[in-house]
């Protein structure tokens, strides 16, 4: 440890210290698991960081050092001015940002740990330093493309360069040899840390510039636990126990996040990261052949008159998807449903878990336009109601409720998980148009004949003439 | 390998495993201020970044004291923007009995 670090705590009292903190952080993130309690959960966590943060300024005697509060000052105020800034939409950039934020500063805590600051150079912490480094660079440039992409500024198409996945592993071949020449002293430290850096940025480059806007969930979960094994391995370098609990910690639940995306995609973690796209082209092609029977066999009733099923639907389900989000039109969707709860509906929504850019993400924006929680539902909870419901409204989705999903094989949503909306007697489908979604699949819905209606166009200007015209019908 | 990265690491895989446990139980409503607030768990390496501070400004390093500086405010940006942004969304979250309209 270094000369200039006096440690006014002994080691011993430190790591029980940090072992109470990890737990208050552990019974946080538990809290974390009710609504009615999450509130409480999170001030916890936060609460359980304040205290590492004092504990450590007074282990290592930092309180007199002014520039810390000059620095903690600045980032508190850029911090608390996006917290409240940022809209509900644009969450997932946020997230981004922020994420690439900590990586940053894993890796220039890497970089010192390098060179000793902190660390006691020996070669388990030089090692460790190393991987830091390289993965919080990795997570900072790649956390930013992401956050670049989300918010518009970049490109949002996959950028797949020709041998991509052997510059990728060129990258970190390159990588490895940096390190293990490091470790023999073959290279000095400064030239060490310059390429560590570069190949860093270069992998995180490579790396998120061939996931799309629609794989975006997977790729922000990933980097998320990415942030969280930076921190971590940080911490392993400087010895500092509280740093690796909670890294892991963070790591764990970002892992299992990028899990659950995948499962509900029904895409492999491998295909993603690989950039495997090519099945699109080829789906998009000949989309004839996506048809499910259920289009030709059916004999062609008159349609009934959409507000007739509206005053008589006593059992309504929603399905929101991203397009109601890009369109803004959550506030006008809840003023729909408490129009159809006035005429004696049950309104209930269905949440399909990709059903925007990341995780949970729709929940958010129906909250926002103070849509009561214990009216949205899992996709698991609802789908067998689908077929007892009388009514099922589609705003602005499309892939997640596609019936091709379960017969067209071939095709990139062959196998996801989707909603049954299909098997409900009326559908209403406010989407802008009639076009494939992201999966490029047409979806066989939109020829069913009988009990399908059709509402084209913006969401907000759709939502508002429907609302119009079942309010002045009773 | 001292034991003290052997504990490190052994600390490393259990908070893994036991983070992986609890998070298991997070319902999908709530998974947007769950990654919100892990993220700002993450900016923990705040911790790192206020030692680096402190020693390379106390041996007057200026330059290395800047990039130090650098990894304090992007670290305190993470937690305090990490954390804000998690509670702004959980209060959105409301139950018909929890509105006074």
């Amino acid at each position: 440890m270094n000369d200039f670090l006096a440690l006014t705590i002994s080691a011993n009292a430190y790591y029980i210290l940090s072992a109470g903190l990890a737990l208050i952080v552990l019974f946080g993130i538990f809290l974390m698991s009710k609504v009615e309690t999450a509130k409480t959960g999170n001030a916890l966590s936060g609460f359980a960081v304040l205290l590492g943060v004092l504990l450590s300024m007074v282990r290592y005697d930092l309180l007199p050092i002014w520039t810390i509060y000059l620095c903690l000052f600045i980032g508190t105020g850029i911090g608390a001015w996006l917290a409240v800034k940022v809209q509900m939409i644009q969450m997932p950039q946020m997230i981004a940002l922020l994420n690439g934020l900590g990586g940053l500063a894993s890796m220039i805590v890497g970089g010192f740990a390098m060179v000793g600051v902190g660390s006691d150079l020996t070669v388990f912490s030089q090692i460790t330093a190393m991987i830091a480094v390289f993965i919080g660079g990795w997570t900072f440039i790649g956390s930013m493309i992401a956050a670049g992409k989300l918010h518009r500024v970049i490109n949002q198409k996959p950028i797949v360069l020709q041998g991509h996945r052997m510059l990728l592993n060129l990258a970190l071949a390159l990588t490895v040899i940096v390190v293990v020449f490091a470790i023999f002293r073959l290279l000095t430290l400064p030239l060490t840390l310059t390429l560590l850096i570069l190949l860093s940025f270069l992998f995180g480059l490579l790396f998120t510039i061939r996931i799309g806007g629609a794989d975006m969930p997977i790729a922000i979960s990933l980097l998320n636990s990415l942030s969280g094994v930076a921190g971590a391995i940080s911490g392993l370098a400087i010895g500092d126990v509280l740093l690796v609990a909670i890294g892991g910690i963070v790591g764990a639940s970002g892992l299992l996040l990028t899990q659950i995306m995948c499962r509900a995609m029904n895409r492999s973690l491998w295909d993603i990261l690989l950039g495997k796209t090519t099945q699109k082209a080829v789906s998009s092609e000949k989309p004839a052949e996506t048809k499910t029977p259920i289009a030709t066999d059916e004999p062609v009733l008159p349609q009934k008159d959409f507000r007739d099923i509206v005053n008589g639907a006593k059992e309504i389900i929603i399905v929101p998807g991203y397009g109601m989000a890009v369109a803004q039109a959550q506030h006008l969707l809840k003023q729909v449903a408490d129009c159809l709860k006035k005429k004696g509906a049950r309104v209930r929504y269905a949440i399909h878990p990709v059903a925007g850019r990341m995780p949970g993400h729709m929940n958010v924006l129906l909250a926002e336009a103070n849509v009561d929680y214990d009216e949205l539902f899992e996709m698991d909870d609802l789908n067998d109601q689908f077929r007892s419901a009388d009514l099922t409204i589609v705003v602005g989705a499309n892939d997640v409720l596609n019936p091709a999903a379960r017969a067209a094989e071939g095709t990139p949503i062959y196998g996801m998980p989707i909603l049954n909306v299909d098997q409900c007697e009326n559908i209403f489908i406010f989407n802008y148009d009639l076009k494939p979604g992201y999966a490029g699949v047409n979806n066989p819905l939109y020829e069913k004949k009988n009990g399908v209606h059709l509402f084209l166009g913006n969401a907000k200007e759709t939502l508002q003439t429907f609302l119009s015209d079942i309010q002045t019908d009773h | 390998m001292t034991w003290l990265h052997g504990i490190l690491l052994i600390v490393f895989a259990v908070s893994t495993v036991a983070g992986y446990l609890l998070i298991r139980n997070v319902p999908s409503l709530l998974h947007t201020p769950l990654m919100s607030g892990m993220n700002a768990l993450s900016g923990i390496t705040l911790i790192g970044a206020l030692v680096a501070l402190a020693v390379t400004f106390r041996n007057q390093a200026i330059l290395s004291a800047l990039f130090a500086a650098v990894a304090v405010i992007v670290a305190t940006v993470n937690v305090i923007g990490g954390f804000g942004v998690t509670h702004r969304m959980l209060m959105m979250f409301r139950k018909k009995e929890d509105r006074h309209e």
